[in-house]
């Protein structure tokens, strides 16, 4: 919502493109994937496509981006993807990276933490950038992709599931029509127009913590830190998040009392006395520009199975996780990246349908994980009961003098998910002692002038060091690494070790000793056969 | 400890303060305190930790 005058697009400092309706041509032939939802999940997934040679057709309902920041936190794991799409640049140049954070308790700071970062990461562990810019940036990219046609206020209302592929309806402004595809990828948000089609419910619980979270524009001085507030004078009681932003644009996160109902909390004038409450804990005593705010409650939804027949979900639509831990539009960006990749492999001949199965157990195990994180940092953030907030109080006093509890009120930020029991994971060789395990996200490492992950290609790579005695087969990217540099020490290597990597990143497998039959039944794993790799 | 065994033991006391009821919070956290001090058998070290426990809250 904005301050009244204002319109819903009426920003202080972001111009919202408005975008036609298509042109549509006579006929529609069938299109290897429609992607649903041309949000920042939805772009990845098209991007993810079309660099892999994979045509697809962007639809999305509205007439431009979302309206409002909401998403501000990007993780290093997300712009290792936006980095693999080649596509990091803008990201880098208008975000504000950051390391750290400060807890404050009644006041007092009480904890000070840096998220792990060191130079052998090419990115820092989080970057704040408002939703518009990362969807305006996205755009640019999908806007200058041959393989991606995209087509604005078009709107899903059927769905018809065939042996070979889906017939979606699709309604403009110029009227109604059938849309065949092989597959269909919906990313279409939270209240999901495919996810309603096929029949399917999000299922799970609703925390009882509700947030407002509100943007004001003000010349504040202080450094990209998040910074939370323990049971601060505002709020006592309550939870306070305060995150910087480009542009001058500050995000305030309140917690809500049981009595403030949503419908009184989110009225300007109560909007704008809760935030000039926090803004005189901290210290701000110079005026501010009310931007944008909205409510939030704290649920984890998800769906049993990500995949309906041809239609497989991503994001939102897929799933609902609470904001503490930053992994909504993270974890978006990684289901839009991993079934992009995947149905790609599967269009191009490069690996059989099976590889598709892999999809909801990866995914929907990174919701899982989420969830498991989320529901400690929501109990932290919004303790539910007298022993609960007893204990959380404790810890916050107790961080004062002891760094284990500062652990404890420390905000469980985004770690990728290891994909250790998904089917196209290997299991482990025994023989490793240090690196990272198949299923985990490679740990990158400075090379030269550069990373690791820089020299990795857009499909499967298999890291080998020193010199392997045996033919690699076709069809794989081959870094080649010495047995006693800086990537074998920190992947605990050997001479004739060896990694496959897949196009997100993550470990396929890993051998002390790799040989052409032991990576052929990881390919097979991965549903990729040799005969397929020739 | 490691940091997953802690907050084990954070758990499990946030949900024994539950079930002991406020009344008795107070005395199910002297009872518990003593127990681990008796347990821990090293009273200068028992005092210590209740001089900074002090410390932290009425500084």
């Amino acid at each position: 919502m904005r301050p009244k005058g204002r319109g819903e697009l009426d920003s202080l400092y972001f111009d919202y493109p408005h975008f036609d309706p298509p042109t549509r041509p006579g006929g529609e032939p069938q299109m290897p994937v429609v992607v649903v939802g041309a949000g920042p999940v939805g772009m990845v997934a098209a991007l993810t496509l079309a660099q892999h040679g994979v045509r697809s057709l962007l639809l999305d309902a509205k007439a431009t981006f979302n309206d409002g920041s909401r998403a501000i936190c990007i993780s290093r794991s997300s712009y290792h993807i936006l980095d693999q799409l080649g596509i990091a640049a803008p990201f880098l140049e208008k975000s504000l990276g950051w390391t750290k954070g400060r807890s404050f308790y009644r006041g007092r700071q009480i904890l000070e933490f840096d998220m792990p970062d060191s130079a052998d990461e090419k990115f820092r562990p989080m970057y704040n950038l408002q939703q518009q810019y990362i969807e305006a940036f996205l755009w640019k990219a999908v806007e200058a992709a041959p393989l991606i046609e995209t087509r604005w206020q078009s709107r899903v209302t059927g769905l018809e599931q065939r042996a070979e592929g889906a017939v979606l309806t699709v309604e403009d402004p110029n009227g109604s029509y059938a849309l065949p595809a092989r597959w269909v990828i919906a990313a279409d948000g939270a209240r999901s127009a495919l996810r309603g089609l096929c029949g399917l419910r999000l299922k799970g619980e609703n925390y009882e913590g509700r947030y407002v979270i509100a943007d004001v524009k003000m010349a504040h001085d202080y450094p990209t830190i998040r910074r939370a507030l323990f049971d601060p004078t505002c709020r006592p009681g309550g939870t306070v998040l305060i995150h910087r932003q480009p542009d001058g644009i500050w995000r305030i996160d309140y917690q809500l009392r049981e009595d403030e109902t949503n419908e009184e909390a989110t009225r300007e004038e109560n909007v704008r006395a809760s935030v000039e409450g926090v803004l005189a804990e901290i210290g701000h005593d110079g005026g501010y520009d009310l931007e944008w705010w909205s409510v939030y409650s704290a649920n984890t939804l998800l769906l049993d199975d990500y995949r309906q027949g041809r239609v497989f979900f991503a994001g939102d639509s897929a799933h609902i996780v609470p904001i503490f831990g930053v992994r909504g539009l993270n974890n978006g960006i990684a289901d839009g990246h991993n079934i992009g990749w995947k149905l790609a492999a599967v269009l191009n001949g490069d690996a059989g349908e099976g590889l598709l199965d892999s999809y909801t157990p990866e995914r929907r195990g990174a919701t899982l994980d989420v969830f498991a994180n989320a529901s400690k940092s929501t109990r932290f953030m919004t303790p539910p009961t007298h022993g609960w907030r007893v204990m959380r109080d404790a810890a916050l006093s107790l961080a004062l003098s002891r760094e284990s509890a500062g652990h404890l009120a420390n905000p469980r930020q985004m770690t990728p998910h290891t994909y250790a029991d998904s089917p196209a994971t290997t299991p482990d060789d025994p023989g490793f002692d240090a690196g990272p395990i198949p299923g985990a996200m490679i740990r990158d490492v400075a090379l030269g002038d550069g990373h690791l992950s820089e020299r990795l290609g857009k499909g499967l790579t298999l890291l080998t060091f020193g010199d392997p005695d045996f033919d690699v087969p076709p069809g794989l990217s081959v870094l080649r690494l010495p047995a006693d540099g800086p990537v074998a020490r920190a992947y605990g290597a050997a001479e004739g070790s060896a990694y496959l990597v897949r196009p997100d990143l993550h470990i396929a497998a890993r051998w002390r000793s790799v040989t052409a039959g032991n990576l052929a039944r990881a390919l097979g794993r991965l549903a990729i056969s040799e005969e397929e790799t020739a | 400890m490691t940091q997953a065994e802690l907050e084990r033991i954070y758990e499990a006391m946030a949900k024994a303060i539950d079930a002991v009821g406020p009344d008795q919070s107070e005395v199910f956290l002297a009872r518990l305190a003593l127990a681990l001090a008796e347990d821990l058998d090293q009273p200068e070290r028992a005092l210590e930790v209740i001089g900074e426990s002090t410390a932290a809250l009425t500084g």
